[in-house]
């Protein structure tokens, strides 16, 4: 079954981005082997005379893939707007991962502040996918704005924790059933990520875990099985919890049940 | 005439911001352009006039998470 994004479907739930990794070649490989058919790109200064951004952007232009600008590093309301709008400038589309920053250290997302931005850019008719925290209201003042997307994060971006506040995301998915959420950012492990499909999460975002990987290549591809997996057992319906054993094997006709001693 | 470019002071004798992009030899870059915070679509550029002290950036595509 596909995810939807503002009323374009994807086969690939695992949205990937194109920093950090060893070589250009090998971001291509790796976004290759995720199978992603969505990347997250930013927007810099270029130098006079500069060709970097041309460079990069033929690469990106290889890989046939859609393109998700973000905000990154922005920490006002302001500076998301304009960049936002740089973005739809330089990429011609509306789509955008609107970044705001409130803290340095964690790179938390400021709420206030982006519920703002995410405002102003609804109604100047950008298609806007939030970066939030796993709080509930806020991500339904999000929704109430239009955004047809949502994407909590599992943990600080870059710090490979994995899911830190399950119950929360778990909340916000059932809370939220007809947003298209992705849990974005703080992903370490496969494992991490199949957990999020597994919550009914819609898709993953992730960069750094497999950037950073000894093989990004090799990493990449894990990614994508355990999107695949995690996305196939939550479709499969999981059985729930359980606080004591119940047996597997039929206890009817046990050898010596019953015997006496 | 003094703007800034990106941050930096510079001196410019273009007068619009077509005229900016090829004295400074961002002709053939894939960009984009705020004046004072405000988007420049390509197709104005030269009809935008600069002034001094304007605060210009120039932007092209980058990796990003």
């Amino acid at each position: 079954m596909t995810v939807n994004f503002y009323g374009k479907d994807f086969s690939s739930r695992l949205l990937i981005g194109t920093a950090l990794y060893p070589s250009p070649a090998i971001m291509q490989q790796a976004i290759r082997a995720s199978g992603a058919e969505i990347v997250t790109v930013s927007l810099r200064r270029e130098s006079a005379g500069g060709r970097v951004g041309n460079q990069f952007w033929d690469l990106i232009r290889e890989l046939n893939v859609a393109v998700l600008p973000n905000t990154a590093g922005c920490r006002t309301v302001q500076e998301a707007v304009t960049t936002a709008e740089l973005a739809r400038e330089l990429f011609g589309t509306p789509w955008i991962k609107l970044e705001v920053i409130g803290d340095d250290e964690t790179l938390q997302p400021d709420p206030l502040g982006l519920v703002e931005a995410a405002g102003i850019l609804m109604k100047d008719g950008f298609e806007v996918f939030p970066y939030c925290t796993e709080d509930l209201t806020v991500a339904q003042r999000l929704r109430d704005l239009g955004c047809q997307v949502i994407m909590p994060w599992a943990a600080p971006i870059g710090s490979a924790r994995g899911i830190t506040n399950r119950e929360a995301l778990k909340l916000m998915r059932a809370r939220l059933p007809d947003v298209t959420l992705v849990v974005d950012a703080g992903l370490g492990a496969p494992s991490h990520a199949a957990e999020a499909m597994e919550l009914g999460y819609d898709a993953v975002l992730l960069n750094t875990a497999v950037a950073k990987a000894a093989d990004p290549v090799a990493m990449a591809k894990a990614f994508r099985l355990a999107v695949d997996a995690g996305r196939a057992g939550y479709e499969a319906g999981l059985m729930g919890p359980r606080d004591f054993a119940s047996p597997s094997t039929p206890v009817v006709g046990t050898p010596f049940w019953h015997a006496v001693s | 005439m003094h703007v800034i470019v990106n941050g930096r002071e510079t001196t410019v004798a273009a007068r619009d911001i077509a005229g900016l992009i090829a004295e400074m030899d961002y002709e053939f870059t894939q960009l984009a352009i705020a004046v004072n915070q405000r988007v420049v679509p390509r197709g104005r550029w030269a009809e935008t006039a600069l002034n001094a002290g304007d605060k210009i950036e120039i932007i092209t595509p980058r990796q990003g998470g």
